[in-house]
């Protein structure tokens, strides 16, 4: 018998394929910043379609917008990882390997990678350590923010003593990065006499209601408006929060109860953009000047809420149960030179999705992403 | 509403658990009375006045200590609390009517038992819905982790072709699958108390849509 040649299935070589071209546009959009003409970005969407990948979204070309306030650059994101120690369940951390070794491929390396909060399941410090350890083999910087999973079990005294302030910002090429604790809760513990464990549960609960709503509060507030003074109003500012930062779906806290006043604080910028954790989907809004970005999850999708979605959000396609890893995932973000954001989904196992700043600013006219054929139920 | 119905209980079974107990004459200065658990007892004082206050005396000494060995005995209320389960239809227009029928006349306690056990059933499914340990996960995964509210769960749309299985799924054939894989647990009998008050719950949550049998 002759021996026969490494063969490999049309699934491989359709997923290798896939990541060359996904992988080439990347590089093209950061090496040639500026310089790549409007010719070329049409040679690339040809290449994309000469190859049958009609359902590829072609990262954006950078464009030097009147008003440009920086170079433009790209940041990776991971969130919502939910770890339980390794003994209790060994899923949720392969799954976060899995990204860090999604960001860690990313060539070029993007300037830094951010962490969206909930790193554990019941906020223990076995669990956070893991975490933290996890996050340590990211070759890019790394920005850390809080969820309420890893905050209510000591109110985040093991978190603050890894991480540092859960209120903190930071300047990166032109643009003003602010990271909130948005997923304080009115003491609902006390009165009913739970101890640490029973009120983490508690909040561990998506659809619990014995929990009391997510706020910024007054304190953090305070802090964001003295942190916002010093800044000038066109500088572009990007945002993370573990909530919303706006009012999507109460009974699942997909909800921050101070939305208004915490948004009242960012009208006079000109080019603000929140991306938030919690709500473990592709989600997008705007409102006023505000655009708004929900990051995937790494441990497992939520269903989109029955009341409140924004008109604006196109659904990521109801992930198959019977695909473990299906609705999960880690994303990139594309900064423009004026400050814009263009999120892109990199859904596990599915072609990915790119939210472009261009749909949001045109009110949904221009650069639709492409609609799923199996929506919510 | 429900005090009083315990208490009218608990006191007839301690008539009944002080007559059968009589004591013979001369014999102890006390009396055991039995809750109608069959099992919790209290000493009371064969003089104890035979008032009202007494007896509520009594009752509350015995619900107390029940209370103390039954330490869940108000989940539901937690759960309706926790999760707010839809509860089932309300029948109290059919007070009154239905003479002759095979129910006879149906009065406000008739609607009250339909209630309270159809409700109870769902109550017990959202507890189990919403606990890796009831449901036997090895990796503390529930299914309210990935469907709050039982979202997602579509429980209108079955029977339909299941491709990934190669069948026809029925709504408990999909609980038993995320069961066994997400959830890592051990499936349950298609009759396992469990199992139908999961389905109770899971159908409770899709109240008032329409069916729709083979919708993918």
């Amino acid at each position: 018998m002759s021996k026969i040649p490494h063969i490999k299935s049309v699934e491989t070589r359709y997923l290798e394929e896939r990541d060359r071209l996904f992988q080439g546009l990347q590089n093209l959009d950061r090496r040639k910043f500026l310089k790549v003409s409007t010719g070329a970005a049409a040679a690339a969407l040809a290449a994309g379609a000469s190859n049958h990948f009609h359902s590829f979204l072609p990262v954006n070309v950078a464009y030097a917008a009147p008003g440009a306030a920086g170079p433009g650059f790209t940041f990776a994101y991971i969130s919502d990882s939910h770890l339980y120690i390794k003994k209790t369940n060994e899923r949720f951390v392969r799954q976060l390997l899995r990204a860090v070794d999604d960001v860690n491929k990313l060539d070029p390396q993007p300037d830094f990678v951010f962490y969206g909060g909930d790193l554990a399941q019941l906020g223990r410090k076995e669990e956070l350590d893991l975490g933290a350890q996890i996050l340590k083999n990211i070759k890019a910087p790394v920005h850390m923010m809080v969820g309420e999973h890893d905050w209510f079990f000591d109110m985040g005294q093991h978190w603050n003593q890894l991480f540092g302030p859960e209120n903190y910002s930071f300047d990166h090429k032109g643009v003003h990065f602010v990271v909130l604790m948005s997923v304080h809760e009115k003491d609902f513990w006390t009165a009913r006499g739970m101890d640490p464990a029973e009120r983490m549960h508690t909040v561990a609960g998506l659809d619990n209601a014995m929990q009391s709503a997510f706020e910024v509060g007054g304190p953090t507030r305070d802090w964001l408006k003295k942190d916002l003074d010093k800044v000038s109003k066109s500088t572009p500012i990007i945002v993370f929060s573990h909530s919303p930062l706006y009012k999507l779906y109460r009974p699942w806290n997909f909800w921050t109860d101070d939305a208004e006043d915490v948004q009242s604080l960012f009208k006079p910028f000109d080019r603000v953009t929140v991306l938030h954790g919690h709500t473990h989907q592709v989600l997008t809004n705007s409102i006023g000047n505000i655009q708004f970005h929900g990051m995937l999850s790494t441990a497992w999708p939520w269903p989109y809420a029955p009341q409140g979605l924004p008109a604006l959000t196109v659904q990521m396609n109801r992930p198959n149960p019977f695909d473990s890893n299906d609705g999960l995932g880690d994303g990139q973000i594309i900064v423009h030179p004026d400050g814009m954001v263009d999120m892109l989904y990199n859904l596990w196992n599915r072609n990915p999705m790119q939210v472009k700043a261009s749909y949001l600013s045109s009110g949904g006219k221009n650069d639709k992403p492409i609609v799923p054929t199996l929506a919510s139920y | 509403m429900k005090k009083p119905v315990l208490l009218a209980l608990v006191l007839t079974a301690a008539a009944l658990a002080a007559n059968a107990d009589d004591p013979a004459p001369g014999a102890a200065s006390t009396k055991t009375v039995k809750l109608c658990d069959n099992k919790t007892t209290v000493e009371v004082p064969n003089d104890a006045p035979k008032t009202r206050a007494e007896g509520q005396k009594i009752s509350d000494a015995l619900m107390a200590q029940w209370k103390e060995t039954n330490p869940n005995s108000t989940w539901e209320q937690g759960e309706i609390e926790a999760h707010q389960v839809v509860a089932p239809e309300d029948n109290s227009a059919l007070v009154g009517t239905g003479q002759s029928s095979t129910y006879g006349v149906v009065t406000q306690q008739t609607v009250q038992v339909w209630k309270n056990e159809t409700y109870k059933t769902a109550l017990y499914g959202s507890k189990v819905f919403h606990s890796g340990d009831e449901l036997g996960s090895e990796i503390a995964v529930s299914c309210d982790m990935c469907h709050p509210r039982a979202a997602n769960t579509h429980p209108e749309t079955y029977p339909k072709f299941q491709p990934q299985l190669g069948r026809v799924a029925m709504l408990r054939d999909m609980i038993n699958w995320c069961i066994e894989h997400p959830v890592r647990g051990k499936v349950l009998a298609a009759d396992d108390p469990k199992m139908r008050a999961m389905e109770a719950y899971i159908l409770a949550q899709r109240k008032g849509t329409p069916l729709d049998y083979g919708k993918r």
